[in-house]
């Protein structure tokens, strides 16, 4: 297959933008290979902002409301930063059986956040999962991508407590 | 190419014979998550530091299947008086390996003379928590490629189909379509340029087959692949896997890496002159993406709405060239089919639906985890016998199969068989594979609620029907959770759920309706019962006054 579209310069010297460059040269700078480009967007960046989209439709030769449409279609990418530490809480059958609606809330009450957001000094993301398959550990949520199962609501606050304490103490 | 492959067999063979004791360690991702890792690592400091390396090895392999009493570790699997550890942590470790030559360590047996081991027929999972999956050699020192081998060195693509169409295999996404017949027509299909697809778009909340699959054994789908691609005249192979299941994926690539370099994959497989190149595609979480059109749609870079059928991607698939979409647990079912023949296959199983299946167990039952068991095996053998009764000593009142497209199926039905007739007589589907269990306390408007919030925030939007009349339905639901409901509304139900269920545009929506009729049909007084107080006794008002104030 040969390149259609050329190599752009990317936005910045960031060198995150070779990575990113490298999965597009993979696809030939075609537009199939969007979605594997704005996961590597994503995992290197953290998120999707304004400036990565216009450079990936620029490159791909794809309209922006193309690229625009896929980033938020996709329950993955995130158009906004994360917070330092993620919690996410999965929300398939089997934990929602095992009483996950209640730790879920319990944490919203704690945090004043809504899932889906990130509390305002961009400590804690809050994130849902439709399903983690540990169907077999239900309850489960996970800790900055340390999965725990069997999860019980005094546990998960005070892992969090933990998280909130360990970032105070390095603060301080 | 056979000497090839049993050369390896027998080096494996050999290297398995040097040591007097194998620990194997499950580091699928339900043990993972309870630091069978760090399980791994202990167990091998210790070996090394009774200087036990020479002799005794640790593994990591794949899924064990009970999965409720992880992390798991098995040693001497191979042999007779293998022993099984289960909820192990990483201070057992000295234990178990103090304990390799004298008697086991009785705190942490789990019995495997119980019917959870016992019941079960493997055949997808034939190799699940007995090789490491990141090793090419133990898949092929357990027949591995030997079925691709044969089908390029032994026999016409025809053969390969014929084989395929006597073994009665059916689609084990959930639609239960007879994959003969769809591999028939894809060979048939004009073009010089065909694809195959692997679906490992698992999305239904409480399946976790497809998964165990690909981190325990993913060479096997890569065999089935190419050899499907073999018998329809493809060469190229996608596989289009959740971005939420990371070690699947990273395993799935180290697996093609591998057969790459022992040209199991590639170009002139096995010196043969048959190409065929997997790639993996990575899904960005939107369950729509498990219909076959919205997938393609999703391989190709954009949003994953699905279009109308006809043309089916038998025909126009891919970039429009035909293509065959199979999930996960069909292909790990090829290689043994094109080894012992269709007919070993179609002797397993009973009625329409033959061979085996693959069900995730979860919900308010002890044995959680992965089971395979022969189709038409009653509910009822695998509740009580082999997922061991329900837990915390309640009584069990439904399960649940199919996900959001599937329906409740109450206790009174237990003695059904389990194939692809039986369950969707009783309003729900196959599926997947995923089976929950839920026990007195679940509300079945509840699980109706939840099941339509789920196909209500996943609905692609493209067609008006899924898009409006989910959220209809899930406003009229949550009325009845709130104990607001009139028997207007449930008038409305009913006739939403046939209209999106007649109208919709593809299977998302077509079958969202499946868990609010099913558990109307079995459960109508708890929906009667979340009628509004006035119209449903005196004595229930002052009741939810009180919960009110």
């Amino acid at each position: 297959m040969t390149p259609r579209n050329e190599k752009l310069e990317p936005p910045s010297d960031d060198k995150r933008w070779r990575i990113v460059q490298a999965t597009m040269q993979r696809n030939g700078y075609e537009r199939d290979g969007l979605i594997e480009t704005l996961h590597t967007v994503q995992e290197s960046f953290g998120y999707l902002d304004d400036e990565s989209l216009r450079y990936v439709a620029a490159s791909l030769n794809a309209p922006l409301s193309q690229v625009y449409g896929v980033s938020t279609f996709y329950h993955l990418f995130s158009l906004k930063p994360a917070g330092r530490h993620t919690c996410v809480v999965c929300l398939g059958t089997a934990c929602y059986i095992k009483g996950i609606p209640h730790l879920l809330k319990e944490i919203e009450r704690t945090y004043g956040i809504k899932a889906g957001e990130t509390t305002s000094d961009g400590h804690l993301s809050l994130i849902t999962a439709r399903c983690l398959g540990s169907c077999g550990l239900a309850p489960v949520a996970v800790f900055n991508g340390e999965i725990a199962g069997k999860i019980e609501i005094e546990h998960a606050l005070a892992r969090l407590a933990a998280l909130r304490e360990a970032e105070d103490v390095r603060q301080a | 190419m056979f000497d090839r492959l049993e050369e390896i067999t027998k080096a494996e063979q050999e290297t398995a014979g040097r040591f007097d004791h194998t620990v194997d360690v499950c580091v699928a991702a339900g043990c993972m998550s309870s630091q069978s890792v760090a399980i791994k690592e202990a167990l091998e400091k210790e070996v090394e530091a009774h200087g036990q390396g020479h002799r005794c090895r640790v593994r990591g392999t794949g899924c064990m299947g009970l999965c409720a009493a992880g992390p798991l570790i098995t040693v001497d699997a191979e042999k007779p008086g293998e022993i099984m550890y289960k909820q192990v942590t990483v201070g057992d470790a000295a234990d178990i390996v103090a304990s390799l030559d004298s008697t086991p360590v009785e705190r942490l047996r789990c019995r495997t003379d119980v019917p959870f081991f016992q019941r079960q027929k493997k055949i997808a999972l034939e190799n699940s928590g007995l090789i490491d999956p990141e090793r090419i050699e133990e898949y092929i020192a357990r027949e591995g490629y030997s079925g691709l081998m044969r089908a390029l060195t032994e026999m016409s693509p025809s053969d390969v189909i014929d084989e395929v169409v006597a073994s009665g295999l059916r689609g084990r996404g959930g639609g239960g379509y007879p994959t003969g017949l769809k591999w028939t027509t894809v060979a048939k299909s004009d073009g010089d340029v065909k694809y195959v697809i692997c679906n490992a778009d698992e999305g239904d909340p409480g399946a976790f087959m497809d998964r165990s699959v690909l981190e325990s054994d993913p060479h096997r789908i890569l065999e089935g692949m190419a050899i499907a691609g073999y018998a329809i005249g493809a060469s190229q192979g996608y596989v289009y896997v959740r971005g939420e299941y990371p070690t699947a994926v990273a395993r799935l690539k180290t697996a093609i890496r591998q057969a790459r370099r022992a040209n199991m994959l590639g170009s002139g497989i096995g010196g043969t002159l048959f190409n065929f190149h997997v790639d993996i595609r990575l899904g960005a979480g939107a369950f729509v993406c498990g219909e076959e059109t919205a997938l393609i749609a999703s391989i190709e870079g954009k949003r994953g709405t699905p279009r109308p059928r006809p043309p089916y991607p038998a025909e126009f698939g891919l970039w429009g060239r035909p293509t065959l979409i199979n999930n996960v647990e069909t292909f790990a079912n090829i290689a043994p089919i094109i080894r012992n023949g269709g007919d070993w296959y179609a002797r397993i199983g009973s009625g329409a639906s033959k061979g085996t299946k693959v069900f995730a167990l979860a919900g308010s039952i002890i044995n959680t985890g992965l089971i395979e068991v022969p189709m038409g095996t009653p509910l009822r053998e695998i509740v009580y016998e082999i997922g061991g009764g329900i837990s915390g000593g309640g009584e069990c009142k439904a399960i649940q199969t199919g996900g959001p497209s599937g329906g409740c199926i109450p206790a009174g039905y237990f003695d059904t068989p389990v194939d692809y007739e039986s369950l969707s007589a009783l309003g729900s589907i196959m599926g997947s594979g995923g089976m929950i269990v839920m026990d007195e306390s679940a509300s079945m408007v509840d699980v109706a609620r939840y099941f339509m919030e789920f196909c209500m925030t996943e609905s692609c939007g493209r067609c008006v029907p899924c898009r409006v009349g989910t959220v209809h339905m899930h406003n009229i639901l949550d009325k009845f959770s709130r104990h607001e409901a009139t028997p207007h509304d449930l008038e409305l139900l009913e006739k939403l759920c046939d209209m999106v269920r007649n109208t919709s545009l593809c299977g998302l929506g077509q079958t969202a309706p499946n868990p609010v009729m099913s558990t109307l049909r079995y459960f109508r007084d708890e929906y009667m019962d979340c009628m509004m107080p006035e119209l449903n006794g005196a004595e229930r008002v002052g009741e939810l006054m009180e919960v009110a104030r």
